[in-house]
């Protein structure tokens, strides 16, 4: 599904490498938690998955290919079997909740009778039935991260990533998003989600791979936390 | 591609952008009026050359009794008829005349007359101050310094004289005209792409989140731009409309009504309605075209995948 090979990042004008030399593997499926205090290089990490950077040395598979050899016109289709969900939603505030969703569709040249029904499908699913026509400036930050993650999944991808999807929510917001993200990840999809929250990462108990300074420090299945920050 | 949700999303963007749109279109529409101003100014040129250089000849005067005491070609006293009969048969053995006529003082006073008409100091003038003169018409006009070498010491010859000497000072003159109008036009067509660049930046930059999002959904680079480009094209569509709109009423008030210098200037055939007709297409292909490239090579820089 993802896999790292010897891989290292300086971005320029920076003596520090982001990333050195990391070497990993993700399963099919599988709920990864990335963690890291600030400036560890778990966003690089994300970024190049998403072959929003691309590596010095070494390869990043994700989906079967080689992030490298991909040329630029085909990151596209790649992109569209991957979801995103940040901390700061990434909503589009003159749009419903609804037509947000829906873009994602709309941009990748989906036809308006899939949008019709996939759309009010995966409303349901995350929980925002009934809130189709609100604009995003009068939901809560919940129910905001809820239409961003409707928004990640409504293409059904293969892989989910999550960079501190609950970084802005209050705790017993996060336990909400943090189910949906389970029950999305129990149909199959692939997650990997970095994020500061020891609470939730003490809970789930699920892989946690630890990056420091750049180096991966901790791969652990059934992790914790591990750290105090 | 779903198109109307693209047109949405264009709409959207000349709404958002509505003054700088405007800048775009009045840009574009100036540079590119001024573009075919100064195209059917050229060709107007070439047009009147063309019209003119057919009629001009070489005219070969001969003395009168007036000129003997004003020019030294002629102190032998005016041209003999023997003189001119020698002038004629040498033109006619001439391989590079076509065809020639005499005009004699009183053929010549009555052209003067009708050319000069109303002037004043056309009445002070008499049948035996003009002079006899060949009017030679060249095989190829640009051999005339041949003819001038040959006959302008010829015994009883005053002077030779090419026409289109005259005109070249016209033409140069014109021909300047158009050259500056090319270097206007060039300094507004960099005017136009600089503020056309312009605009698309703050339309990419308005827009960042939404580009931003289309692109982790794994929209083509094709479809995030595409919004942006028919913008500027949109825009140059209008600017080039009302370029065309511009020559053909600047036609109009020059040629026609207004100005009507078809009537105030009969010696110039100006081009027609056909002439400036044809350019339009060309105005409008220009219109679209320089302000999408200027989009595309604009947003390859900001919309990187």
């Amino acid at each position: 599904m993802i896999r790292f090979d010897n891989v290292s990042k300086t971005y320029p004008k920076q003596n520090r490498p982001a990333l050195r030399d990391v070497t990993l593997e993700i399963e099919k499926g599988e709920f990864v938690f990335l963690v890291g205090s600030s400036g560890s290089g778990k966003s690089t990490f994300l970024r190049l998955m998403l072959r929003e950077e691309r590596t010095d040395t070494g390869s990043v598979h994700v989906l079967g290919k080689d992030l490298n050899r991909l040329s630029n016109w085909k990151v596209p289709q790649m992109r569209r079997q991957v979801g995103t969900v940040f901390q700061d939603f990434r909503l589009l505030p003159n749009k419903t909740v609804t037509q947000n969703v829906a873009f994602a569709l709309e941009v990748i040249g989906k036809p308006r009778a899939t949008i019709r029904k996939t759309v009010p499908e995966v409303l349901d699913l995350v929980g925002l039935a009934g809130k189709d026509d609100r604009m995003p400036g009068e939901l809560s930050g919940g129910e905001q991260q809820r239409v961003a993650v409707a928004r990640a999944f409504v293409n059904r991808p293969l892989l989910l990533i999550a960079d501190e999807p609950t970084g802005n929510l209050d705790p017993q917001t996060s336990v909400g998003i943090m189910k949906l993200l389970d029950r999305i990840n129990r149909t199959g999809t692939t997650v990997v989600m970095a994020t500061h929250d020891q609470q939730i990462v003490d809970q789930m108990r699920k892989r946690v791979i630890e990056l420091e300074k750049g180096r991966l420090v901790r791969d652990q299945s059934r992790g914790v936390y591990g750290y105090q920050h | 591609m779903r198109l109307q949700f693209v047109m949405s999303e264009i709409g959207v963007g000349l709404r958002r952008n509505l003054t700088m749109t405007f800048a775009v279109i009045v840009s574009v529409a100036l540079s590119l009026a001024l573009a075919g101003g100064s195209w059917l100014g050229r060709e107007q040129v070439t047009h009147m050359k063309g019209y003119w250089y057919d009629k001009v000849e070489v005219s070969i005067f001969l003395c009168n009794k007036v000129d003997v005491t004003t020019s030294k070609n002629c102190a032998d006293g005016p041209a003999t008829a023997q003189q001119r009969s020698a002038i004629a048969a040498s033109l006619k053995s001439n391989p590079l005349v076509d065809k020639f006529y005499v005009e004699d003082p009183a053929e010549a006073y009555v052209h003067y007359k009708q050319q000069f008409a109303g002037q004043p100091g056309n009445d002070l003038l008499t049948p035996d101050q003009m002079e006899y003169s060949f009017r030679v018409k060249l095989k190829d006009p640009n051999k005339f310094d041949v003819i001038t070498t040959r006959y302008s010491n010829s015994p009883g010859v005053i002077q030779v004289q090419d026409q289109r000497a005259l005109l070249q000072n016209l033409f140069g003159l014109l021909n300047g005209m158009t050259y500056v109008a090319l270097a206007v036009l060039a300094f507004m067509l960099t005017v136009a792409m600089l503020l056309i660049v312009n605009t698309v930046r703050v339309s990419a930059f308005s827009r960042r989140r939404e580009t931003g999002i289309m692109r982790l959904v794994g929209a083509s680079g094709f479809y995030i731009q595409a919004p942006f480009i028919m913008e500027a094209a949109f825009a140059g569509l209008i600017g080039g409309l009302l370029a065309c709109g511009m020559l053909l009423t600047g036609r109009y008030f020059l040629v026609e009504g207004g100005l009507d210098l078809q009537d105030k200037i009969k010696l110039i055939q100006f081009l027609g309605w056909g002439d400036v007709i044809r350019v339009l297409p060309l105005v409008l292909v220009v219109g679209i075209l320089m302000p999408s490239l200027a989009a595309f090579f604009t947003l390859r820089k900001y919309l990187r995948v």
